[in-house]
């Protein structure tokens, strides 16, 4: 068979995942199993990371094999994927992005920039560590991550999904404060990003 | 009796209606050189959608559009026998006949219509307007074929029209079968004619502003809603069935003509497919209708 290496290869990926068993009752399994064996993406692409959803999501990588697959709306993904370096433009964005899901939502930060600003680290306009300004559950790092690592990224986030532990839209709601002061630090009072015509009549630009 | 025999249908076409969704992926993904997503992922997909919460709000309106589109789902479904001769799985097939069904296949987009008008999202009132823009131009050609082979038949009647064939009606009448055909591909919702949610032009059009459990709902009414339109096609014009056997073997065969199709070809934009709808099957099903009589 043509295909035996691909099956076995499935199956490496696999194996991790179906050996979890700190489930507190039954029903909690059964939802976590069916939440982590299927996951709608939202691939925001950001910075260089945006190259390396496509290969990761079509014919070369598949992710649609392990049950990822990519999501239209904001209102329909449970995974946002923030793929790199964030300007604060961009950041606007994400946040408004990541408010738009419903719960459970989860977030994979691609790449080092993510991480600690990578080389971007002494950039005049882009935010240093992601996890200041919202939750992080997975991080994949590298420069960039090639599609191998993301679906390792994405079968280690699985497998937190499946023993319940992958929990940071809780943690958002939790310390909002804390994320809306660091939010609000970088971007003003108004984080939420102008729609429009009002970012040339109100807001000053941006 | 009869409320058994309806939940049964149900439970039937559920079922098979996410496999043949899942088979639809993962064929689609050997189309594509791909290995695919196991055959229950959509299945997997639906029941996920179920356990989210909800977090948007837009009136009673918006949240009853997919319960109007999985009511008239659910309504063709049982105006439709799954089997020609018998007793089980013959729905309210006896209280209504295929002018019902008709009218029926129509009520899900409308009510959705209704219910994507009030949520406030451009991408779905887009996704809407190119849906109803398309539905009158499908319509037509499959209208005719099917009012042909009515009066041909001489009955309204599903499963008298399909117990009637000696020979299927898609070898007696070919041109009328293309016709509704082409028309079906569309209403299937698959290239080159998936106008209303084409992926990247209007982010999945009617259901963009969708979460949760009310996406699971769009997502099962899909499901139910495909196998009915399979088994009608089935009973107009390929003899009908008289055991699972046959209904599955002959919906699936069916089913993989349409997908080989919208695996294949590229979409049309809306005009396009209105135009081509208008003229092609529209005038393969005049020309039908005028030789099936005339002979």
């Amino acid at each position: 068979m043509e295909h035996n290496g691909f099956i076995q290869e499935q199956k490496t990926l696999e194996g991790d995942l179906n050996s979890d068993t700190s489930h507190k009752n039954s029903v909690d399994f059964l939802m976590n199993w069916f939440r982590k064996r299927s996951i709608f993406v939202l691939a925001y692409g950001t910075g260089c990371g945006a190259i390396e959803m496509p290969p990761t999501f079509t014919s070369r990588y598949d992710a649609e094999r392990l049950g990822i697959r990519g999501a239209a709306t904001p209102r329909q993904a449970d995974v946002i994927i923030v793929s790199g370096y964030c300007s604060y433009k961009t950041l606007r964005r994400i946040i408004r992005t990541y408010e738009q899901m419903s719960n459970p939502k989860y977030v994979l930060a691609l790449g080092s920039c993510t991480v600690n600003g990578g080389m971007y680290w002494d950039s005049y306009n882009t935010i240093k560590k992601l996890e200041d300004y919202m939750p992080v559950d997975m991080y994949v790092n590298g420069c960039m991550p090639r599609p191998e690592s993301i679906l390792e990224g994405f079968i280690a986030l699985q497998k937190e999904i499946g023993e319940g532990k992958a929990s940071s839209w809780q943690k958002y709601e939790e310390n909002y404060e804390f994320y809306r002061k660091n939010q609000e630090a970088v971007l003003g009072k108004k984080v939420e990003p102008s729609y429009d015509a009002d970012w040339y009549l109100y807001d000053g630009g941006l | 009796m009869i409320v058994v025999d309806l939940l049964l249908m149900l439970v039937v076409a559920y079922a098979v209606g996410f496999l043949y969704y899942g088979l639809y992926r993962n064929i689609t993904a050997r189309f594509q050189r791909r290995f695919g997503p196991p055959v229950w992922q959509s299945f997997i997909d639906s029941i996920k959608f179920f356990f989210k919460e909800e977090s948007t709000s837009h009136g009673w309106m918006f949240y009853l559009g997919p319960v109007i589109m999985m009511s008239g789902a659910i309504m063709t479904l049982f105006f439709i026998p799954f089997f020609t001769v018998g007793d089980t799985f013959q729905g309210l097939s006896q209280y209504g006949n295929a002018f019902v069904i008709l009218y029926l296949l129509v009520l899900g987009p409308l009510g959705n219509a209704l219910g994507v008008g009030t949520g406030g999202s451009p991408f779905g009132a887009m996704g809407i307007t190119r849906g109803l823009t398309r539905l009158f131009a499908m319509e037509l050609p499959f209208y005719i074929a099917v009012i042909a082979i009515m009066s041909l038949s001489g009955s309204a009647d599903i499963a008298t029209i399909a117990s009637e064939q000696t020979t299927f009606n898609a070898f007696a009448y070919p041109l009328l079968f293309i016709a509704a055909m082409i028309s079906f591909i569309g209403m299937m919702g698959q290239s080159p004619f998936d106008v209303p949610g084409a992926p990247v032009e209007v982010y999945s059009g009617p259901a963009s502003e969708f979460s949760g459990k009310f996406l699971a709902l769009l997502m099962s009414q899909s499901a139910i809603f495909t196998f009915a339109k399979l088994v009608l096609m089935v009973h107009l014009f390929l003899g009908g069935a008289s055991g699972f056997l046959e209904l599955l073997l002959k919906t699936f065969i069916l089913f993989i003509v349409v997908i080989a199709f919208g695996a294949i070809y590229g979409r049309f934009k809306t005009p396009q497919a209105v135009d081509f709808l208008l003229k092609v099957p529209t005038t393969i099903a005049v020309v039908g209708l005028i030789l099936a009589t005339w002979s």
